[in-house]
């Protein structure tokens, strides 16, 4: 059996159709089977609603007396692109306002133009023949705007890898905040109900297609960047009328420490059309796995703790090494439910009519990593080869003359087995000689946790490392623990001579 | 009931807790602490029908008692129910309702703030 799209609207419009959400879908195949699945149901309708930091809008302002070709262009003090001329910009989500940081960005402009508050727009110009205005600064609502197209180029990921933190650190990521020593996981998605999920081939989300967006009727343009469904994360990227919108389904949000997101929704309606389509809208969380990566590695091939699927996540705790860990979602599900059912409604009164795309998408491509000419700096191109040790047992008096003659401020301290057991700053021994009689070797007064690097860390890393502890040295470390460098603030002052610099 | 107890400069050394343990025999759990060179505060949490004479012994041996009556504050029109929130919080305070909306035990709440910074919209606050 097969049914046709026109069949499809043709129930839609007479108000027969029957249309489900996908999450009632498996339910329903169990119960009347695949074949009773695709006789009894007409559409389905899917929904997410999370953080997609790669959104915004085209805004169009209408032309001045006289007029202005604008070249930089702030909204509400949150820089918008001013490469379109004349009156025309793109506002990106995740940029973030010149006096208010990350509390406010180009995603709140948007939730406050849809909320139907004013916004200050201000642009400067150099001024031209046809353009003589060189500076303007008025308060405008969505209202007086010709158009304020929403684009998203890269939203509705099928699926998004779960976080977690192994450092004894506290992160604040894109994925949330993730509390140290694997203290909780993080992740985003709405599993069964999400849209590529209910059509992992694309047989049936493609350019032209129909959907929800932000309560408006809006339309897929294509594939979304990044787009990556060979390996399970297919994304789209989607357009709709930012004057129809909602400000419950679009929604500014800030991640703490990482910045500017926008909470967006978006709902695909499915037809099904024959038993492939059941198939894949029978899809449950418990089909649909993730990496639980570690985000603590600050690098693009986070290690993978372990596979999960999103029934585990939506649990409440997974496992990991024998503990239960407490999960967090960032993603609404409530909202991804409510809505897969307002399309629902939507169809199921005949407001909307399904499309197949015009234009197909990829279904197998993969994506790729940035192709670098050249390898930023890392720590073996500027550290220290000299390293000044210390051994655990040498009186704090050695220590004290090694620095000294080393004209250095950390000694490491190296243990019997010649490996890096700790450190000391002349901080420490002059604390020892504040209070004599407490100690007498090294290997009393040095720290033991030290935070170290590696020959091949990017030195933008060990930076990092640096500001976060408070701490201006690290012992560089080869495989082994042995210290065959140091890295330290003054080491830092070769960036600047030239050579990294082009 | 919680109590938030404030110990300001000057008495800095009378072991409070201790004494008014032992003058009440009220067994308090203290829940939260911070205590640094010039004043301490802790959340204590004692039976209701002896908060009265707690918060009276308190009060004698020079600190200052409030009685915390609300936990965190979620502003329901910013909360979108993601959970953000449900891994951050020590104490269990939120949790999905059947209908996946937040659910909050705010008598488990300690008011440590953790949660605060945690919650990508912004809606939760501190009672004052």
């Amino acid at each position: 059996m097969h049914k046709s799209i026109g069949q499809i609207n043709e129930r839609i419009r007479d108000g027969s159709a029957h249309v489900v959400t996908a999450e009632e879908m498996p339910r329903i195949v169990d119960e009347l089977g695949e074949e009773g699945a695709l006789r009894e149901v007409d559409v389905v309708t899917t929904g997410t609603f999370g953080a997609m930091c790669s959104s915004g809008a085209f805004l169009n302002f209408g032309h001045s007396e006289p007029p202005i070709r604008m070249e930089r262009i702030w909204l509400n003090d949150v820089e918008a692109y001013g490469g379109l001329a004349a009156v025309d910009t793109y506002i990106g989500a995740t940029q973030q306002s010149e006096t208010l940081d990350e509390r406010y960005g180009g995603a709140h402009v948007i939730e406050d133009l849809v909320s139907g508050k004013s916004v200050e727009l201000r642009a400067s110009s150099r001024g031209t023949d046809c353009y003589p205005r060189r500076t303007i600064t008025t308060e405008l609502l969505l209202e007086n705007l010709n158009q304020a197209i929403m684009c998203n180029p890269r939203n509705a990921y099928q699926r998004y890898n779960a976080a977690t933190n192994t450092t004894d650190r506290l992160l604040h990521t894109y994925m949330g905040t993730l509390l140290p020593n694997t203290g909780n996981i993080t992740y985003s998605g709405a599993g069964l109900l999400n849209p590529l999920t209910n059509d992992p081939h694309l047989r049936l989300i493609g350019s032209g297609v129909p959907i929800f967006l932000c309560g408006a009727q809006g339309m897929v343009v294509g594939e979304g960047t990044q787009h990556s469904p060979g390996g399970g994360f297919g994304t789209l990227m989607v357009t709709g009328n930012l004057k129809e919108m909602s400000p419950e389904y679009l929604r500014a949000a800030t991640m703490t420490g990482y910045g500017v997101t926008l909470y967006v929704g978006i709902g695909v309606p499915l037809p099904v059309l024959d038993l492939d389509v059941v198939r894949a809208t029978a899809v449950r969380d418990e089909d649909i796995p993730v990496d639980l990566l570690d985000y603590g590695v600050p690098s693009r091939a986070r290690p993978k703790v372990r596979s999960v699927t999103y029934a585990e996540l939506r649990s409440g705790s997974v496992e990991i090494n024998g503990e239960q860990v407490r999960t967090s979602s960032l993603s609404s599900f409530r909202r991804a439910r409510q809505i897969a059912a307002e399309l629902k409604n939507w169809i199921g009164k005949g407001k909307m009519e399904l499309a197949l795309p015009t234009r197909p998408i990829d279904a197998t491509k993969k994506v790729h990593p940035m192709h670098e000419t050249t390898s930023g700096p890392r720590v073996l191109d500027i550290m220290d080869r000299q390293v000044v040790s210390v051994c655990e047992g040498e009186e704090i008096q050695t220590a004290a003359q090694k620095l000294l003659k080393g004209e250095t401020n950390h000694l490491p301290v190296i243990g019997r087995d010649g490996r890096l057991a700790g450190i000391i700053t002349t901080f420490d021994i002059s604390k020892a000689v504040a209070n004599p009689g407490k100690a007498s070797t090294v290997g009393d007064i040095m720290k033991k946790k030290v935070v170290t690097t590696t020959t091949d860390e990017a030195v933008d890393v060990a930076v990092r490392k640096l500001e976060q502890n408070n701490i201006s040295a690290l012992p560089v470390l080869d495989a082994d623990r042995h210290v065959i460098g140091m890295l330290t603030a003054i080491n830092l002052g070769k960036l600047f001579g030239g050579r990294w610099l082009k | 009931m919680k109590l938030l107890v404030n110990f300001s400069k000057g008495k800095k050394n009378a072991p409070i807790i201790a004494q008014v343990v032992k003058e009440t025999g009220v067994l308090i759990s203290v829940e939260r602490a911070v205590i640094d060179s010039s004043e301490g505060e802790a959340l204590i949490e004692v039976p209701d029908n002896q908060c009265k004479l707690v918060r009276s012994s308190m009060t004698r041996h020079g600190a200052s008692v409030r009685l915390l009556e609300h936990g965190i504050n979620v502003n329901t029109s910013e909360c979108v129910d993601c959970g953000a929130c449900i891994s951050i919080c020590p104490r269990e305070v939120f949790s999905f309702d059947t209908d996946w909306k937040l659910a909050i035990a705010e008598d488990r709440c300690i008011v440590c703030g953790k949660c605060v910074p945690a919650c990508p919209h912004s809606a939760l606050t501190l009672p004052l």
